[in-house]
């Protein structure tokens, strides 16, 4: 019923040019020199430094501060992108599954208890976290780096509203069949949940690759440092010299997007449905 | 995140069980939940709770006690120019980045949702955004905003604005707010397209048949039933401009935040862990807090009332 006019693909095409264009010229960029940026500026066209300029990155050691190399971050970020998507899932199923299908006094209670955690996002209690982090001795590891960002109940608010939408009559026939709490679980919730675990995988290993302020604050040894870590120390690099690394710092911010990008593109279908389905 | 979950809650699913039947156990269900309860208590009660605890204390920077100062860290922070500065700042940061990402989203979810043709190629462009980091997009911004190769500073200097990001207080909040906005329109387009498409035919029909007039067909038939969807992302975008803006905002100050602008969650990091300062770090962290609990109350009981859910 809509005409479609010129003028919405006029304004959708500048939208998407000022959404995309500068990644693509972030790419573009970097496969050029530094001088050749120095000199010219941002480039529209590609160079003929993709290969000196990427190999650099991800291979270098000390090209910004002596030990890590990009290849090293790339790795880390997967660790802590997958690592947090799946911790995510795994507990926030458990106690979704535990708030729906048992009835136990403290319920209620449980509820708020997480679902409290909604209401703070880390960045306000920054501070004390560190604090914790360090008495426990977790500072410099993988495990300081991801578990305190499961410290939230987005998956649990997610899966509990999905198991609140599974059909009754399906509980009741497990039960004639004769299958216990456990066997519920792995037979039928999980099986039934696969779209939903995918959704959230995206969502969260987004979330957790793109995590900076924490990595910044938990990670002084370069080795656990992932790529929005090693953005900092570039940025650190680059105020001193002469004529900056735009190229190795541009690869570098390629390096950084592609993988979620890749994975919301690719994945759009589900990646959409689990940000807007639970909230009809 | 949390106007959704407002949504939810006050549709009184919370209390009351959601299923007929369910398991009755006594240890069963404490071993489901021990994990997730586990993490929450170590990682987000204890932290909290000694964040309030601490904002009543001034702590020696070296680690020799701490005195009992009952109320002064919050009359410091409130009363101190400096807060008021940031405070200020972060308001009208919140407000430009929230508006014009909201405004943004909008017109291109309306356009996308009435093109048929090349709807798709659109979305995917438009989404692709969305992954991309905060600090990565700070950092591609300030590839934009560098003096030497930054086209937009050519730009600005045609028009004779010699623009020096990182330096010059304005310059640097009008780079924060273009990169912020930017990294926000992917987000709220995707919630009002889909808001958009969720609008029945009939009803559409209906509008167009009643009203030729396609502005005031979408401001009394369209944007009213769009209202809620707006609503939720009114909240999370002013979520996203205190909080999540903290990267673009660290990259594009360079660690020199002295003569530039920042917002209240960086100065609770700066004050914290750069000046040592962690009982005014704390009051501040709590003052925050209280905002952003406000905030969630101000949603679940008054804005709401005003909106009608079809």
């Amino acid at each position: 019923m809509h005409r479609t006019r010129p003028l919405d693909h006029i304004v959708l095409i500048l939208g998407a040019l000022f959404l995309v264009l500068p990644v693509l010229v972030a790419f573009t960029t970097s496969t050029h020199t530094a001088a050749d940026i120095h000199i010219h500026g941002l480039q529209i066209l590609p160079g003929a430094n993709f290969a000196e300029t990427y190999g650099t990155v991800l291979t270098q050691r000390g090209g910004f501060t002596g030990q890590v190399t990009g290849a090293r971050m790339l790795m880390n970020s997967m660790i802590l992108g997958i690592g947090f998507a799946v911790g995510k899932i795994v507990l926030s199923m458990l106690a979704a599954y535990a708030l729906v299908y048992f009835r136990f006094r403290a319920a209620t209670f449980m509820f708020w208890v997480i679902f409290t955690t909604l209401l703070l996002p880390l960045e306000v209690r920054i501070m004390p976290t560190y604090g914790v982090m360090s008495d426990l001795g977790l500072l410099n590891s993988y495990t300081g780096l991801i578990v305190p960002l499961l410290a939230s109940a987005t998956g649990t608010f997610y899966f509990r509203q999905f198991f609140k939408s599974i059909p009754d009559e399906l509980l009741e026939a497990a039960r004639i069949d004769g299958a216990g709490p456990i066997r519920f679980f792995i037979d039928v919730i999980v099986p039934l949940s696969r779209t939903m675990i995918a959704a959230i995988f995206i969502i969260m290993f987004v979330y957790g690759w793109n995590q900076y302020l924490w990595p910044m604050l938990m990670t002084t040894d370069e080795r656990f440092f992932t790529l929005m870590r090693g953005i900092k120390s570039i940025l650190q690099v680059w105020v001193g010299s002469q004529i900056p690394d735009y190229n190795q710092a541009l690869a570098l911010a390629v390096l950084a997007i592609l993988p979620p990008v890749a994975v919301v593109v690719i994945f759009q279908r589900w990646f959409i449905k689990g940000l807007t389905e639970s909230d009809k | 995140m949390m106007a959704r979950i407002g949504a939810r809650l006050r549709k009184g699913s919370t209390a009351e069980p959601a299923k007929r039947v369910q398991f009755d156990h006594k240890t069963l269900p404490w071993m489901f939940l021990a994990p997730q309860l586990a993490v929450i208590v170590i990682f987000f009660y204890w932290p909290s709770v000694q964040a309030v605890q601490s904002s009543f204390y001034i702590e020696d920077p070296f680690g020799f006690g701490s005195a009992f100062v009952g109320l002064s860290n919050y009359v410091d922070a409130l009363t101190s120019r400096e807060y008021r500065r940031v405070a200020s700042f972060t308001a009208v940061f919140t407000v430009l980045v929230t508006a014009l990402s909201l405004v943004l989203g909008l017109l291109l979810a309306v356009k996308a949702d009435a093109v048929i043709r090349g709807a798709a190629t659109y979305k995917t462009l438009l989404i692709s955004v969305y992954a991309i980091a905060p600090p990565v997009a700070g950092l591609v911004g300030m590839m934009f905003f560098d003096m030497h190769i930054g086209p937009f500073v050519r730009l600005a200097a045609f028009f004779g604005w010699d623009m020096r990001v990182g330096l010059d207080y304005f310059d640097t909040a009008f780079a924060m707010i273009t990169v912020s906005v930017w990294k926000q329109i992917p987000y709220n387009f995707i919630f009002f397209l889909s808001g958009l498409q969720a609008v029945p035919m009939s009803i559409r029909e209906a509008a167009a048949i009643d009203c030729r007039n396609g502005w005031t067909r979408f401001r009394t038939v369209v944007l009213p039933l769009l209202a809620p969807t707006a609503f939720f992302l009114l909240i999370i975008d002013i979520t996203y401009a205190l909080f999540d803006t903290f990267a673009v905002i660290d990259v594009m100050v360079k660690d020199k935040p002295a003569n530039n602008p920042i917002t209240l969650v960086y100065k609770v990091y700066n004050d914290g862990f750069r000046g040592n300062d962690i009982g005014g770090s704390s009051a501040q962290s709590v003052i925050l807090m209280v905002v952003v609990f406000v905030l969630t109350i101000v949603q679940f009981r008054f804005l709401e009332k005003r909106i009608h859910y079809g």
